[in-house]
């Protein structure tokens, strides 16, 4: 990136700032009753929700992350809009109606109303706040490396500046404007990010004469893979062959086959369990007004993956493989290298002359970025007249501000979920059984909101090496495995009880912690957080590195065994659970124990 | 009103023939389409998974059976949304607007 479009970038940023915290604080002006931090007065429309929820679900992983990952991997980057997508139909047809209808503020609200209060809204809160650290790790990690990306920042010192400054931006938001505030950043960028990308995907289709055959063609052969590119398999569910490079291991590619699955199982079955995105229902007066905010989200968030395809596939067919993994590893004579640091063929290759490697050889070579998040950005670039011209530079500058706009907006929803619950289900109704004033209440969740935001910052500084996609199949397994089996059965089995909610969502949340433990992601290779070649020793006794397609069954057997071993029930409570939940009589109305 | 009045309100409107079909219409639009897309979304994931021959086949140049069975994702999510939302403003909201205040008339709300 050059200085012009590094500057302009920085403009576009700035008034980003200036006009949300302005709308910010004209919300936190208009809010009347305290309770108007949790669910912004419930007054907001299905469409605006609907904008508000596509802006706190499409986070800088889905933009930068599922574009870059169709750019290199081709076809596979597919499958990740796709689950993502689909999985708003369990919120639509099963969560989101009965959830308004019966819910205030928290997940833990739904959770605990036919249950002893105290140790399901222990067991919520704890959820939520873990969902929300790992995916606000996720976000806030993906903010530090997206600016050094995009303008060329390596200094440690700078990325960690950038971190805190997300952070107390996110922290202003939270404090201030509550979820009015919040809702209103999330509605801002959602139209930004929509107009960015159906920008880009209109200058991608102009320039392949709107034939989406001649696009695939032309990504299929720029990235050198040919048909192979458009088939699935480059990156999921991949072949393991035996030593000899010919056989195929049939055991290690069944658990890569699995493995594609469980992601799978992971993506359509976390949404509805993502405890930011359960409050955004509250948002809205009534069931009516969710169910259209859940259609309008399904709309924009439907067009904005289908766009995702065309930016993928653009950078593929536009942009070099060299820029995309921005550029090989070279040693200081300027030779390309291979993984142990030697130079790649018998003379020096520099990265002006790649193409007189042989295609063996060049499979040695290293990338610099080898995730591809910056596919869209260059992609932006080139559209706009390529490298070095003006038209170029405002094109970068647009979309990395957009990128940017998009993480400020998902990391004020995550830490407005986590200091929710802690303030509602924890202090007010554990540590005060149900006592607390609003009043107090709102104030402990601005305390607890700048709490949350202070340890994200820390823990996102330290967590810098770890994978952004890595960080979110966490947040989308526990998610799947612990909070959804505990909504659903508390919502439609009646026989369902504390000991069954909170043993669901320990469990789940314990099975997928410890699957993930002791799974490929943690220990036994190169790519693991705890690098073989450092530490020369593995417990990678799980193979799969998602572990959904066995934590999110053992969460839903977890609440039913804690179901059936307990006595306890709850006819009467659980009769104005399914009245309140169908018909939305006494909507809003605190629960009596 | 006492918390036990309170509970015969809730219990006896769970009771109610009106309420009963309310819910039977609810579920038996609701749960069918809900195994349906699940189905169907993995069916395409296995495809992807297990029969990459097939699905790799080109119906049209650089269009293959794997590209139209993504995009028919899209399509009938799209589908499944604008159904159920026919299916509750045609069959459910008036029922459920109805027994609400019906309920909250009874609860003195």
């Amino acid at each position: 990136m050059n200085v012009s479009s590094t500057t302009l970038s920085s403009i576009l940023f700035v008034s980003f700032v200036a006009i949300t915290l302005l709308v910010v604080w004209r919300a936190s002006r208009s809010t009347k009753k305290a309770s108007d931090f949790y669910d912004g007065g419930a007054s907001f429309s299905g469409f605006q929700n609907g904008l508000a929820i596509a802006g706190d679900y499409m986070s800088a992983a889905s933009f930068l992350g599922i574009a870059g990952t169709i750019a290199l991997f081709g076809y596979d980057g597919f499958l990740y809009s796709i689950g993502f997508l689909v999985a708003w139909l369990v919120a639509l047809l099963l969560i989101a109606e009965p959830l308004r209808n019966s819910g205030r503020f928290t997940m833990g609200d739904v959770l605990a109303f036919r249950m002893r209060q105290r140790p399901v809204r222990t067991a919520s809160a704890v959820s939520t706040i873990i969902v929300s650290i790992f995916y606000l790790l996720a976000q806030m990690v993906g903010a530090g490396a997206l600016v050094s990306l995009l303008l060329g920042i390596t200094d440690p010192a700078t990325k960690n500046l950038i971190i805190v400054g997300v952070g107390i931006l996110m922290i202003l938001y939270v404090t201030i404007g509550g979820m009015k505030g919040t809702t209103y950043v999330q509605i801002i960028k959602a139209f930004l990010l929509m107009i960015g990308a159906a920008l880009l995907t209109l200058l991608v289709l102009a320039h392949f004469h709107f034939n989406v055959a001649e696009l695939l063609g032309a990504a299929a052969e720029n990235s050198g893979k040919k048909d192979a590119f458009l088939q699935p398999g480059l990156k999921f569910g991949k072949d393991v062959f035996q030593a000899d490079g010919v056989t195929l291991d049939a055991a290690k590619t069944l658990f890569s086959r699995l493995d594609l699955i469980s992601l799978g199982l992971a993506l359509v079955l976390g949404t509805a369990g993502l405890p930011h995105i359960l409050i955004r229902f509250y948002t809205v007066p009534n069931s009516k007004a969710a169910r259209k905010s859940v259609n309008w989200a399904i709309g924009n968030i439907g067009v904005f993956y289908l766009m995702t395809i065309a930016l993928g596939f653009g950078a593929a067919a536009l942009v070099s493989r060299t820029t995309l993994f921005r550029g090989y590893k070279v040693n200081d004579a300027g030779c390309v290298i291979d993984k142990e640091g030697n130079q790649i063929g018998d003379a020096c290759t520099t990265l002006d002359h790649l193409k007189d490697l042989s295609p063996d050889l060049k499979k040695a070579l290293v990338p610099i970025d080898p995730s591809g998040n910056v596919a869209a950005p260059q992609l932006a670039q080139f559209l706009g007249g390529g490298e070095g011209t003006v038209g170029g530079a405002i094109m970068l500058a647009i979309i990395g501000a957009i990128a940017f706009a998009t993480i400020l907006a998902v990391v004020a929803g995550l830490t407005l979920a986590s200091s929710s619950s802690l303030a509602h289900d924890l202090y007010a109704n554990v540590i005060k059984r149900g006592k607390a004033t609003p009043e107090s209440e709102v104030r402990v969740a601005k305390i607890a909101a700048i709490v949350i935001g202070l340890v994200a910052i820390v823990l996102a500084i330290g967590a810098q090496t770890l994978n952004v996609a890595f960080l979110v199949a966490i947040a989308f397994a526990i998610a799947a495995s612990g909070n959804l089996p505990a909504v659903l059965y508390t919502m439609f089995w009646k026989r369902f009880n504390t000991r069954g909610a909170v043993w669901a969502i320990y469990g789940g949340l314990a099975a997928a912690l410890i699957l993930l433990a002791f799974g490929p992601n943690v220990s036994g290779f190169e790519t693991s957080f705890f690098k073989l070649s450092e530490i020369g020793t593995r417990w990678d006794y799980f193979p799969l590195a998602n572990p959904g397609i066995v934590s999110i069954p053992l969460g839903f057997l977890f609440g039913w065994l804690g179901t059936i071993t307990s006595n306890e029930k709850n006819t009467a409570k659980y009769a104005e659970l399914e009245v309140r939940s169908l018909t939305g009589a006494a909507i809003g109305k605190a629960v009596q124990h | 009103m006492g918390s036990t009045e309170q509970e015969r309100v809730w219990e006896e409107a769970q009771a109610s023939p009106e309420f009963q079909a309310l819910k039977r219409k609810f579920r038996n639009f609701a749960f069918p389409l809900t195994v349906a897309f699940l189905v169907w979304y993995f069916a395409y994931v296995l495809l992807t998974a297990f029969a990459r021959p097939w699905v790799s086949q080109e119906v049209v140049p650089h269009i293959n059976i794997a590209f139209i069975l993504g995009v028919l994702q899209f399509v009938t999510t799209f589908l499944i949304a604008w159904l159920y939302e026919r299916h509750s403003s045609k069959h459910l909201d008036d029922a459920s607007e109805a027994l609400k205040s019906k309920v909250e008339k009874e609860l003195g709300l």
